[in-house]
């Protein structure tokens, strides 16, 4: 069997990301694990602008971000396979994969980075009557079809899900030369960042219905029309309100899932709130060695802070693999970081704080709309921050920062509260 | 006197800006909390750009499409035009990332460039074989 100090689960912004900085940690054993035919993930099918604004200070499209971090792995040398599936991880950490040329194989990994990724809701989960016709795509397959292999999958359109990549969709099948109707979204505010609303749908005069949903599709070869009604508070249809669009395609743009068969297959233990792994400040599960970032830890907004998550995750691996003693390893006690009030979770969900580094970034999420709260921090009883905001959105990923200085004057310290308090 | 009512898109606030117009003259901007809004608005009433992103196909390679931008930002009004002027355009690999594919799009003055690379075979010839036999 082969063995590498660190096998990366996944040649997306995470994976690269990681395996850049584990080899710049000092790692040279390291294994990157791509089913796709080439790196870069979903950044590949993200032509449009407005990437690496935080990590390279300019505006990059989607494969020319992915193609910085290509350009190191190569430069450093890392080795990568492509076209190729993971079955299996076990809890010792033998990766089981297979692909054409080297059938299925086994790899004993040191350590293991999950950078997986996430997929997208389908329909399924939405509960629309009707029949099952062809002409229902995910905003991403669309996506894919439409960049990468140069098809156009309709020409009417209707979109449900204002999240960025529906936006996006929007324009994008306009310029390709569909007519795209309308975009329609349950929620009273858009799940997508202002700039894609403006420049996506108001260039191109789409309308938003805010406060929206899909009823009914009719057709049962082909999407002929979909029905959409207004929807109350509680996000149920009201009566009377339909309205009926033909189209020949509905596009859905309904929400991410982090990807984590894998994960929960060799036992780590996942987040009710992310869907994804419960990692503490190395971004490592409760499997010794086992370090997650990017989307399949919880859905970034900014591809910039998938790319600097997944860099301390690969720093964290090469520091476990490289140190000998169990203290700096992994264990030990954790101080709970809890998420209350506005705040849905944090990540990650606990803190060794001899183990930390010197800053220490915790991101997390807030559960609706506020204008003008402050984010405070509590060690204990005792409030150390409160910072002014004066907008947050649940489309917006937000962080604060814990010093580690800070932290060690607190020998006692029980529990890091997280949460939103009105001004 | 017109007036234009806009959306800000400085941050996430998306302040609802109105600018008042006399003709092409602006009298005023309200509704911007802070001086980026202001400045967005004079912009986008009197010369919005944006940057177009696109793809064209690609001959040669074992991808289908390169993806590609205008180099700079176009005014808003040639956006059309441009996206016109790539349509049935195909480029033979090798592709670069910065390789002009189409000079001084719709008379804009501004290159369209690629944003990825297309190359003849993929450097590991084994793997881009299976792409083309879709494996």
């Amino acid at each position: 069997m082969k063995t590498y100090d660190i096998v990366i689960i996944g040649g997306g912004p995470a994976g690269l990301a990681a395996a850049v900085s584990a080899k710049r940690s000092g790692t040279d054993s390291i294994l990157i694990l791509e089913r796709d035919k080439e790196l870069g993930g979903i950044l590949n099918q993200c032509i449009h602008n407005g990437f690496g604004l935080h990590t390279f200070r300019e505006e990059l499209t989607g494969p020319e971000y992915a193609g910085r971090f290509i350009e190191q792995v190569e430069e450093l040398q890392i080795e990568y396979k492509l076209h190729t599936m993971v079955m299996d991880i076990s809890s010792d950490k033998i990766v089981t994969a297979m692909n054409s040329t080297d059938g299925l194989f086994e790899i004993k990994a040191g350590a293991v980075i999950l950078a997986m990724g996430c997929r997208e809701r389908s329909r399924g989960a939405l509960n629309i009557p009707g029949y099952r016709p062809a002409g229902i795509f995910s905003a991403g397959t669309a996506q894919r079809l439409v960049n990468m292999e140069g098809c156009l999958p309709g020409r009417k359109v209707v979109i449900l899900g204002s999240g960025d990549i529906g936006l996006i969709m929007a324009r994008r099948m306009t310029l390709e030369g569909a007519q795209v109707q309308v975009v329609a979204e349950l929620m009273p505010y858009s799940g997508g960042l202002k700039r894609n609303i403006v420049q996506c749908l108001d260039d191109y005069a789409i309308p938003l219905k805010l406060s929206h949903t899909v009823v009914e599709i009719r057709g049962k070869e082909r999407v002929e029309g979909i029905t959409l009604a207004q929807v109350d508070e509680t996000g149920r249809p009201i009566p009377g309100t339909e309205e009926e669009y033909e189209c020949d395609t509905l596009l859905l743009s309904v929400g991410l899932i982090p990807e984590n068969e894998l994960s929960s297959g060799m036992g780590v233990a996942l987040s009710r709130v992310t869907s994804g792994p419960v990692v503490n400040e190395s971004l490592e599960t409760n499997i010794e060695g086992v370090f997650a970032c990017g989307n399949v830890l919880h859905v970034h907004d900014l591809v910039d802070f998938v790319s600097e998550e997944a860099a301390a995750a690969g720093r964290n691996a090469a520091r476990y693999v490289q140190s000998t003693d169990d203290a700096s390893r992994g264990g030990g006690p954790l101080v709970e970081i809890r998420a209350v009030d506005g705040v849905r979770y944090t990540v990650p969900s606990g803190i060794n704080v001899e183990r930390m580094e010197d800053m220490q970034t915790v991101r997390f999420r807030v559960g609706g709309v506020y204008k003008n709260c402050f984010v405070s921090v509590y060690l204990d009883e005792e409030r150390i921050q409160h910072r002014k905001r004066p907008v947050m959105a649940p489309g917006e990923m937000e962080s604060i920062k814990l010093k580690k200085e800070e932290l060690l004057k607190y020998p006692d310290l029980k529990v890091i509260t997280v949460k939103l308090e009105e001004g | 006197m017109g007036k234009r009512e806009l959306i800000c898109i400085g941050c996430p606030m998306g302040c609802p800006v109105t600018v008042e117009m006399n003709g092409d003259e602006i009298v005023s901007v309200s509704g911007n909390t802070c001086p980026r809004g202001d400045a967005y608005a004079r912009k986008e009433v009197t010369n919005p750009t944006r940057i177009v992103t696109s793809t064209v196909k690609v001959e040669g390679s074992c991808v289908e499409m390169v993806s590609v931008k205008t180099k700079e930002d176009i005014p808003k009004d040639k956006i059309f035009d441009c996206v016109r002027a790539l349509k049935g355009l195909t480029v033979k690999a090798p592709v670069r990332i910065g390789d002009v594919i189409l000079a001084d799009a719709a008379g804009t003055g501004v290159d369209v460039v690629a944003t990825r690379n297309a190359w003849p075979s993929c450097h590991k010839e084994a793997e881009c074989q299976q792409a083309v036999d879709g494996s």
